[in-house]
């Protein structure tokens, strides 16, 4: 199970190709191929454990992959003689349980990156901090402590942060499964609209509701590959492999 | 997350791409040059201060002073000999003050207004006996307390030293125990004591473990601390390495037996701070929460 590794082709933003990882005997990823294109919403599904959260990791270079290709931004990111930083200054990312800051306030986690790694001199930086916070309905808590925000308005945050250097494409690792059930929504309706925006999303989720709504492209992740992939309808309503069936009717039945 | 024994133990034929090679290849590549690189700086910088220090005007003077051989190996047994006083010392303060410490930080936790003459107490012992400079308790108790002449208790300077160190020393590792014991989090004794598990039974069996897990890297700095500061208790005329070390320099004012004293602390004390650096790693993180 080599890696195919081919010249890229031009327009997807981010191509996976025979990607491996695996933590000491344990393999993670056999061989994942995946494409995202610009403006496009892939999401990934699978059991836990199945691999989504390092997938992302490998696409934002948190892990070194074993073999295979990524390309991002037609630019090969795996060579090791890349610059990590610079790739990722390009991507954003958001984690399951928010990661904001505590010692920061609210416009201090959204404002960090921009001051200290795009160089934005501090004026420019808040005044786009702000009108991040705006956009996804937290201005008024711009000096609030991150640990005075609910679940839902810190995560709201975490995707401010992520989203106010312009990256690229967002990776968003679960970022519903810490809050609680009335929470979620506002989560997802914001992931909506910036979709509707034009924004790349990379996303790991277990709402199949938002899947359904919102992905482009839906792959579910089992047995270290991309198992079955296709548009939201039918791969979440008609899918063609036994174990998709399966994994979903699992899921629906809780 | 990604380690679940669900994806665990899948078998496959993988063989590294071309481009995998080639990558691994680089990294080698990377890792021999950075490592020459390394060697060769480490050399030359040493190489550097060496010749430095050796073509100095004074080198000559300093290397009889400091480094005589046959000066060294006169006095190592003398010094030797006082450095097992110090072991000893050591091994006994670090029981008592463990012991010591930790009532004191139990007594400053204790919660309740009944409590407040513990707390009070613990407190003030805290207070007093970390602003008093250790010389001072050694002086105050080291030649004081054998002119007391108080029945029951022994007149040696040596008893009188250890509990000038141990009173000294349970006040800072008493803080320790005390962080140690205010960083598990609320929840912890809630959980306990949900559990029908009483006070006590809750700060034995829940609170305390996961505190002395935490703190176990601090003390053991502080052990390593008092190793050294065992040494202080020259100051009273125990013949200790130190006190050794300055009985046979006193003959010829050749001050190599210090230098061998010195010696044989650092050898004391590397293997415990490795030891401690090396438990400070196995545990991990074990700070705020947070996931992963």
């Amino acid at each position: 199970m080599t890696a195919a590794v081919e010249p890229e082709r031009t327009g997807e933003l981010l191509r996976l190709a025979g990607v491996r990882k695996s933590f000491g005997g344990n393999v993670v990823l056999r061989s994942v191929d995946l494409e995202v294109h610009p403006g496009e919403c892939v999401v990934l599904i699978g059991a836990s454990g199945s691999g989504k959260s390092t997938l992302l990791r490998c696409v934002n270079l948190l892990e070194v992959v074993d073999d295979g290709l990524i390309t991002f931004d037609g630019r090969d990111i795996t060579d090791p003689r890349v610059d990590g930083d610079e790739v990722r200054s390009r991507m954003g990312m958001v984690f399951q349980a928010y990661n904001l800051f505590p010692h920061l306030t609210v416009l201090g986690n959204v404002t960090l990156a921009l001051r200290k790694v795009h160089g934005v001199p501090a004026g420019e930086a808040d005044e786009r901090g702000l009108a991040m916070l705006e956009r996804v309905g937290l201005a008024g808590r711009a000096r609030s402590r991150p640990d005075d925000l609910s679940g839902g308005q810190q995560q709201r945050v975490a995707i401010a942060r992520a989203l106010v250097s312009s990256p690229r494409l967002m990776l968003l690792d679960e970022v519903t499964s810490a809050l609680d059930p009335e929470l979620v929504g506002e989560v997802l309706d914001l992931l909506g609209e910036l979709k509707d925006d034009g924004v790349t999303m990379l996303v790991n989720t277990h709402e199949m509701g938002f899947a359904r709504e919102v992905a482009d492209q839906v792959c579910f992740l089992h047995d270290g590959v991309v198992h079955e992939r296709g548009a939201p309808e039918a791969l979440l309503g008609d899918p063609r492999e036994e174990r998709t069936r399966a994994f979903l009717s699992r899921i629906r039945a809780s | 997350m990604s380690r679940d024994s669900t994806t665990s133990g899948l078998v496959d034929d993988w063989a590294p791409s071309a481009a995998q090679r080639e990558r691994d290849a680089w990294r080698r590549r990377q890792t021999v040059r950075s490592t020459g690189v390394a060697a060769l700086s480490t050399v030359l910088v040493l190489g550097l201060a060496g010749a430095a220090v050796v073509s100095s005007p004074g080198f000559q003077r300093v290397r009889e002073t400091y480094f005589s051989w046959d000066k060294a190996v006169d006095s190592f047994p003398a010094v030797l000999e006082g450095l097992w006083l110090n072991i000893r010392v050591m091994a006994l303060c670090a029981v008592l003050i463990v012991a010591l410490s930790l009532v004191i930080a139990i007594m400053r936790t204790v919660r309740g207004p009944v409590a407040f003459p513990l707390r009070l107490l613990g407190t003030v012992y805290v207070d007093v006996f970390r602003g008093l400079p250790l010389l001072l308790v050694l002086f105050l108790l080291g030649f004081g307390g054998p002119a007391l002449n108080l029945t029951g208790l022994p007149r040696s300077a040596l008893f009188w030293g250890c509990s000038a160190l141990v009173l000294s020393y349970s006040a800072y590792v008493a803080e320790v125990f005390r962080a140690g014991i205010e960083s598990v989090h609320p929840s912890q004794r809630l959980a306990g004591r949900a559990l029908g598990l009483g006070y006590a039974q809750t700060l034995r069996h829940v609170v305390l473990p996961q505190a002395w897990r935490r703190v176990l890297p601090p003390l053991m700095n502080d052990l390593v601390s008092l190793q050294k500061d065992s040494g202080l208790i020259a100051v009273l005329g125990v013949v200790d390495a130190i006190r050794a070390a300055q009985i046979e320099t006193a003959r010829d004012f050749n001050y190599t037996p210090y230098v061998v004293a010195g010696v044989l602390f650092i050898c004391l004390t590397v293997p415990m701070a490795r030891l401690t650096d090396w438990f400070a790693r196995k545990q991990g993180f074990h700070g705020a929460g947070g996931m992963l």
